[in-house]
């Protein structure tokens, strides 16, 4: 096993139904503290990959050790909390939750899992909360319904949110595909910031090819996934 | 906790449903608490009416209608019986003390009760209170009346005031015109239906009807001052309450009565027929606790139909969730927490508000109908009521929260 790896997948195979697999793929490693461009075209198993990664699914068959750990030998409960403690995750869009300020839901990772909780610079969860929104320029919209931020606000949020407590991993799924040009200028900005500023690896899922360069490593999906081959 | 703070959050962002849910809930709690309630004192003003009273004694017939009449003036007697029965009885060696019953005419409404003296000196409701005047005294000539307290209020009669009785009962265009009554005292507030009746001497029930032998009023009526008591015999009564000396006494009186052979003779013990009444009453409270019910379950099916709906529109927040590390049970927590929390506070507010309407109402209640609305604690049925609501709620909430748990399983991180 290979120390600095964030993310090692070996000889993994996976399928809603186990006679079709969807994903196949031998080997793929990802350095800690990289930041890394996953594309392909839709369907290739994306998502599918991330869903393996974060141990929402679990391979029928291979190794995934994330972030240290052997994700296919962890109870369910026990890779929720991996996920949890250890990434952050950003989505295409509607990232908030719709009950909760948006300062509430910066701070909800670090109310739920210690681990992150135990990693805030600030004394109190709120005010690490509070100075991450305020270096997003989101200081006048703490306490707002997050229905009444515009896209790109909402996805700044999700910066907070996934970078809140400083876990190892950030995930981001298509982050900027429902923003406009400049807005995706200032994401891709902020999250580059907060990601070298934690040593987080990055891992950045797009079908936007004008956005590659910026990373340290690009990966195509399909051409790991043998199932294509 | 987190997951509390969650289920509160959620439920206040959907304001509307959930007040409407929970207000659905509470109206059905507070039935549920008020038919309780209503039925508890209903039957403790039932028994509160009549206290230290052994048997009452009217003309062969039911128990219950002569109950009826004679202490909670409903319906009328269906016969008389003979004041020489009746004095026969009041003379007994194992009877302590007799308080004669005579009805058949009105005042606006209100029951003319004829009586005598034993009547404010023997008379005992809820328990050992005895009569009590808040104005004037008992009566002393033939033509006095003594008001309950309700029925003065409401016909503005004052001591000293004149009255003229209508012959027989409700809207009556036969008026004892001829002989006024004048008022000498109003007794205090009892919550019983003494509070809604009229009470004359047996004399002055005799006088009025002087020349009324055949029905009809006297073609020329006897002025009150021609009337001496000594020109008087009363003839009848409705029915007449007795307290023995030894309440063993009461058995063998009963069978005495029942088998009186000079005249056909019903006694009751009143604890006896009030229970028939129960039984009868009993049906009616059944019939309330069901639509009660009924109102329940749509209550709590509205609450269903609340959660259920939102489901998909609450995909995004779990996935958002579960990407947050929530493990899926915490999700399945989340919806069962949510509508056990509606139900909770459906059962508080429902309780509150069936007490606020008791404080509010309860007095005006106890002094129309007679039923004392107590502020006391919740009785085991209402307790257990308001337990069954959060678990059927609990329950309830299992449907939708099964439903996420399935979508949440399906869509993983993915949900859009």
């Amino acid at each position: 096993m290979n120390a600095c790896a964030a993310i090692q997948l070996e000889n993994v195979t996976f399928g809603y139904e186990p006679r079709t697999p969807l994903l196949r793929i031998s080997k793929l490693v990802i350095e800690a503290g990289r930041r890394v461009f996953l594309y392909g075209p839709s369907g290739c198993g994306k998502t599918t990959l991330l869903g393996l990664i974060t141990g929402v699914l679990k391979p029928q068959e291979g190794n995934c050790i994330v972030l240290g750990k052997e994700m296919t030998k962890l109870s369910a409960p026990a890779r929720d909390r991996h996920r949890g403690s250890e990434m952050g995750y950003i989505f295409q869009s509607f990232n908030l939750i719709p009950c909760l300020s948006v300062l509430q839901n910066v701070a909800l990772p670090c109310r739920v899992h210690k681990l992150r909780r135990r990693r805030i610079v600030h004394s109190t969860v709120t005010q690490e909360a509070v100075h991450l929104l305020t270096r997003l320029g989101m200081e006048k919209h703490l306490d707002r319904n997050v229905s009444q931020l515009s896209t790109g606000q909402q996805q700044r949020v999700a910066i907070a949110r996934a970078v809140i407590g400083r876990p190892n991993l950030v995930i981001a799924d298509e982050p900027t595909s429902s923003l406009d040009s400049d807005s995706r200028q200032i994401f891709m900005d902020l999250l580059f910031e907060f990601c070298n500023e934690t040593h987080a690896t990055l891992v950045f899922v797009s079908h936007d090819r004008s956005l590659m360069e910026k990373f340290d490593e690009q990966i195509a999906l399909n051409e790991v996934n043998r199932t294509r081959l | 906790m987190t997951i509390l703070r969650l289920a509160c959050a959620s439920l206040r962002s959907r304001m509307f449903t959930t007040c409407l849910t929970v207000f659905s809930i509470a109206l059905s709690v507070m039935l549920l608490v008020g038919v309780d309630r209503i039925q508890q004192g209903a039957q403790s003003g039932f028994e509160g009416t009549l206290s230290q009273t052994d048997l009452v004694v009217g003309a062969r017939g039911g128990s219950l209608p002569l109950l009826l009449y004679s202490v909670f003036h409903l319906g009328t007697a269906s016969n008389e019986i003979s004041y020489d029965s009746y004095l026969h009885f009041a003379g007994h060696p194992a009877v302590q003390w007799v308080i004669p019953l005579s009805m058949g005419d009105s005042y606006h409404g209100f029951r003319v009760v004829a009586t005598d003296n034993n009547f404010y000196e023997h008379y005992r409701y809820r328990g050992g209170h005895s009569l009590v005047f808040a104005e004037g005294a008992q009566p002393e000539g033939i033509f006095d009346a003594v008001l309950g307290n309700a029925a003065a209020a409401q016909l503005h009669l004052r001591v000293g005031q004149k009255m003229i009785l209508s012959h027989g009962l409700e809207g009556s265009f036969l008026q004892h015109t001829a002989d006024p009554f004048t008022v000498t005292g109003i007794l205090a507030h009892t919550s019983t239906p003494v509070d809604r009746a009229i009470y004359i001497t047996l004399w002055g029930d005799e006088a009025m009807h002087l020349g009324w032998e055949s029905g009809a009023p006297p073609l020329k009526p006897i002025p009150e001052s021609e009337i001496r008591q000594s020109d008087l015999h009363i003839k009848t009564i409705s029915a007449f309450l007795v307290r023995t000396k030894s309440r063993m006494s009461a058995l063998f009186l009963q069978r005495e009565i029942n088998t009186y052979k000079p005249e056909p003779l019903t006694a009751i013990i009143p604890a006896q027929a009030l229970e028939d009444l129960w039984s009868v009453l009993s049906a009616a409270d059944v019939a309330l606790s069901l639509v009660s019910g009924a109102v329940l379950v749509v209550g709590l099916l509205a609450m269903l139909i609340a959660l259920y709906t939102a489901l998909n529109e609450r995909r995004r927040e779990i996935a958002i969730l579960r990407a947050l590390g929530f493990h899926i049970r915490q999700i399945f927590a989340l919806f069962v927490l949510e509508s056990t929390l509606i139900s909770i506070l459906g059962v508080v507010f429902g309780v509150a508000g069936a007490y606020l309407l008791f404080f509010v109402v309860g007095a005006s209640v106890e002094n129309r109908y007679g039923i004392p609305l107590t502020m006391t604690g919740l009785s085991v049925r209402v307790a257990c009521y308001t337990i069954a609501v959060v678990v059927a709620g609990a329950v309830l909430g299992l449907i939708p929260a099964i439903r996420a748990y399935h979508n949440s399983l399906a869509d993983g991180l993915t949900a859009q």
